[in-house]
């Protein structure tokens, strides 16, 4: 695995150097919105990537609740993290995009205004799993995810259903793409869903390690002798 | 162009203050490591 890793680190390197620049150089220019309009190779793989993480947390959510299972706990901590870094990228590039497009920062459209609950969602997620210590918490932390994780369809499909600010979808929903750009946009996500499987991996590994320590140190602690105690009596003498 | 150069920059300075910090995580992790086997051989 030791040496698995830096391999697959350097392979997703090139692949993501190669889509930049395919992004950058080699995707035609947008007749409307000219080259402003490549912040679209950022901004749509990282949207369908954290898609995809969290709908992963909501299957490990739902086998946590029905198993118990350590592991499916730690992957839904793991891809709500890595989600929510994704998430935090939609929502910087997607305004940097409308500024110049739309003459506006945000606007509280429907599609936008889902996507921040989303993130807010998430991130009450991991301020709860971060601050409670409670035995509980990895059973409220799923139940919170279970309930969150029904906004990413909201997310997806606002588009589809409602006339909003954000444009139509380019795949499926009636809308088109150049056949150039929609390759340059899979090599993007490709690069993208590649570097956040390698995150979630680092991510995942250091977690197992954190909980083996917190339970050695757990153990150390009982199992370390105690000091005796000296009772006092209510007159002050120790007895 | 500024606003592409912008959302490409502001991408990967959020990747990378993510990785930093998880970079961190690990360094703290295996200093409390380092001191435990500090203790354990303390003890023998």
């Amino acid at each position: 695995m030791k040496r698995v890793f830096p391999i697959l680190g350097a392979l997703t390197g090139v692949l993501l150097s190669y889509a930049l620049y395919e992004a950058l150089v080699a995707a035609p220019t947008e007749q409307t919105m000219g080259n402003v309009q490549r912040i679209f190779y950022y901004h749509v793989p990282s949207a369908w990537t954290a898609f995809i993480l969290f709908f992963i947390n909501f299957f490990a959510s739902v086998v946590y609740l029905i198993w118990r299972a350590n592991k499916a706990d730690i992957v839904a901590l793991v891809t709500a993290e890595v989600g929510v870094v994704f998430c935090t990228v939609v929502l910087v590039t997607g305004p940097i995009w409308a500024r110049p497009v739309w003459g506006i920062w945000w606007t509280w459209d429907l599609r936008l205004t889902l996507t921040l609950v989303l993130w807010l969602i998430y991130v009450s997620y991991l301020v709860l799993r971060r601050f409670s210590s409670s035995g509980q918490t990895p059973l409220l932390a799923a139940v919170l995810a279970v309930f969150g994780a029904l906004d990413v369809p909201l997310v997806y499909f606002s588009i589809w259903f409602f006339r909003t600010q954000h444009p139509q979808p380019v795949i499926g929903g009636g809308g088109s793409i150049d056949p150039l750009m929609l390759h340059v946009l899979l090599i993007n996500w490709l690069a993208f869903s590649c570097f956040a499987a390698l995150v979630c991996w680092s991510r995942y590994r250091l977690e197992v390690l954190r909980r083996e320590v917190d339970e050695t140190l757990a153990l150390e602690a009982l199992l370390e002798p105690r000091h005796p105690q000296t009772r006092t009596s209510p007159t002050g003498s120790a007895g | 162009m500024s606003y592409l150069y912008a959302a490409y920059i502001a991408t990967w300075a959020i990747h990378i203050a993510y990785l930093a910090t998880l970079l961190r995580r690990y360094t703290r992790l295996r200093d409390e490591i380092a001191e435990f086997k500090g203790r354990i051989e303390e003890k023998n």
